[in-house]
């Protein structure tokens, strides 16, 4: 079936960046409540940057328990996020839960997801968007915490 | 044991459900078994509920015409159908929601009734046994929904009572050496289940019965997933309190039941108040009417109980006995089939005639929401999660379970079609190859 790629797999059996690291400026732990599946994730934005339009984030670190599509997600999270600028974070993040709530319209930009085009396949199962989207919200949260402003939305991606 | 169904009495049983014709992913013939989280309904039940609203709607219980009469002997009616079908007189028949609001139901009343003056009138040694207040327990189980531990936590905040469990064995049974170390003096609720929603665990309920009475405590028990697979007999059971849903009894959501003694029912103060409930409103203070309206308030959920008591009608009709044996046939199947695949294993006790509905399992190196998608797409219908038994799961060291769960009109086919479903998961995400 096209929901589990190659790449999904790849991800969840060699998740990228996985553990937990210091040092950091926040943590956050989220929950999906249907089946238990956690993610505890930590971010560190670039002291030099601030925290405000020039911010960068230095590291994401994660220890996520639960599903290949939640697992794979957080791996791709991490590569997509780390040494980025905030902005274009908030922008792969807001192309991501564009293409996975388009229940199968949107097949995802690689330009901006990365390898998160790899999950486009999950918008046609509406029960596991939750599931990839685990991770990501755990982020914007963690990023809010650390003093980042996420509410601004998400800006275009320079290629 | 009674003989099951042969394949043409299935196959026309099967054809009172129109939903199991229904064709799903890459048009594979549906194969539901996920009857433990909600059950199908057959026609008989849909046209219960249709002819009520479109031959007798009116609000029961009051109204001075004909419809509000034969909507108010619709519903009750259907009190004395589902009363009878657990072998209780109507009066001890409370319509719920759900099973969970019937939980919640007692909590609350439990905890009414410990309010300074709430049982004035009431027996005093019966009255001592419905107050909780701080020193008191409330004993549950580890292999409890959330909806028979979620109350009783709540219940032990309100009125300063301590909350204490008993464990499961390795074998999934309950622990009855550790409810002996648990129950004591202090003791006043044992709330359990029948059949647990995971471990598909038939719990020995006299002999627990009789170690709750021993010390005094009330037991409540869970009956959700055990009413639509077996006979049960609430005075057989021994319980003071029993409560289950009709969604999962082949009968319509929105309905569940809350059996009591009549003496506790008499006794306790309601959980929700309002219209119907009542007895005599004066503006400074109300006394309310006598179970089960009491614990009724609002106009009730009519077509679905009448629902209710078409699918109890219709379970009776085919021998609660004949569906308990074509439950066992349907688990011994499935144990016997999963223990040949070394790749996967069951939670909850391996002698089939230690369990009723469902079984769960892992697959090694396989995460059970991906199992339920490769499942999903040969249109196998399962639950995965941890199916609202949280602490059961970090109990039993897992994060999450695989479920299967059968109803009446589950086939031996069936199972098999899930079984071969299942065989591609190890390939699907590159496990070494499981040689069934």
């Amino acid at each position: 079936m096209d929901l589990y790629q190659e790449l999904i797999l790849d991800h969840s059996k060699r998740p990228q960046h996985a553990g937990l690291r210091e040092p950091f400026d926040a943590q956050t732990h989220h929950v999906n409540t249907t089946c238990g599946d956690e993610v505890t994730l930590r971010v560190r934005l670039d002291p030099n940057a601030g925290t405000g339009p020039d911010a960068v984030v230095a590291d994401v670190s994660y220890d996520a328990i639960g599903c290949s599509i939640s697992v794979a997600s957080a791996s791709i999270l991490a590569q997509e996020a780390i040494g980025h600028p905030l902005a274009d974070v908030l922008g792969t993040y807001g192309a991501m839960k564009t293409m996975l709530t388009s229940r199968g319209q949107d097949p995802g930009d690689e330009e901006v997801v990365g390898d998160g085009v790899a999950l486009a396949g999950v918008a046609k199962y509406p029960a596991r968007v939750k599931c990839a989207l685990l991770p990501w919200s755990a982020l914007t949260d963690a990023l809010a915490r650390a003093g980042a402003d996420v509410t601004a939305g998400p800006k275009p991606t320079t290629p | 044991m009674s003989a099951t169904f042969t394949d043409a009495e299935l196959a026309r049983l099967r054809a009172d459900f129109p939903i199991l014709s229904r064709r799903v992913r890459h048009d594979a013939p549906l194969v539901y078994l996920d009857s433990g989280a909600t059950s199908q309904k057959p026609r008989v039940v849909l046209d219960a509920e249709r002819d009520f609203y479109e031959q007798h709607n009116a609000a029961v219980h009051r109204g001075a015409h004909l419809l509000a009469e034969e909507a108010t002997d619709a519903y009750e009616g259907a009190r004395e159908t589902v009363a009878r079908f657990i072998g209780a007189p109507a009066r001890e028949v409370v319509f719920t929601r759900n099973g969970t609001d019937a939980l919640n139901l007692v909590a609350y009343a439990l905890s009414n009734a410990s309010a300074p003056g709430a049982l004035d009138g009431v027996d005093p040694e019966l009255a001592a046994r419905l107050t909780i207040g701080p020193g008191d327990e409330i004993v549950v189980t580890q292999m409890e929904h959330h909806a028979n531990l979620v109350p009783w936590q709540e219940l032990c905040r309100r009125t300063g009572a301590t909350l204490r469990w008993v464990d499961v064995t390795d074998d999934g049974e309950l622990d009855l050496a550790g409810l002996d170390a648990v129950l004591g003096e202090a003791t006043k609720v044992l709330a359990f289940t029948h059949v647990s929603n995971v471990l598909g665990t038939l719990n020995d309920v006299p002999t627990i019965v009789a170690k709750a009475r021993a010390v005094g405590a009330l037991t409540v028990l869970d009956a959700c997933q055990s009413v639509p697979h077996l006979p049960v007999d609430v005075t057989q059971l021994g319980v003071d309190l029993l409560a289950f849903t009709g969604h999962k009894l082949l009968g319509p959501s929105g309905v569940g039941v809350l059996w009591g003694r009549y003496e506790l029912l008499e006794a306790l103060p309601p959980y929700v108040t309002g219209g119907s409930m009542i007895e005599l409103v004066r503006i400074e203070s109300s006394t309310y009417a006598a179970p089960p309206q009491r614990f009724e308030a609002g106009v009730p959920m009519t077509a679905q109980a009448v629902g209710l008591a078409a699918a109890c009608d219709y379970l009776s009709a085919i021998g609660m006995e004949r569906v308990a044996a074509h439950d066992h046939d349907l688990v011994a199947h499935t144990l016997a089939e999963l223990a040949k695949r070394p790749w996967v294993t069951v939670v909850g006790p391996t002698d089939p005639d230690r369990r009723v509905g469902a079984v769960s399992f892992t697959v090694d190196g396989v995460h059970p929401h991906d199992v339920g998608q490769i499942l999903d797409d040969s249109g196998v219908a399962v639950r995965t999660g941890h199916h609202c038994a949280w602490p059961l799961h970090r109990f039993l060291r897992v994060v999450a379970t695989t479920r299967v769960s059968f109803s009446v009109y589950t086939t031996i086919g069936e199972i098999d079609a899930f079984l071969a479903a299942l065989d591609r998961v190890p390939a699907v995400f590159g496990l070494e190859a499981a040689s069934a």
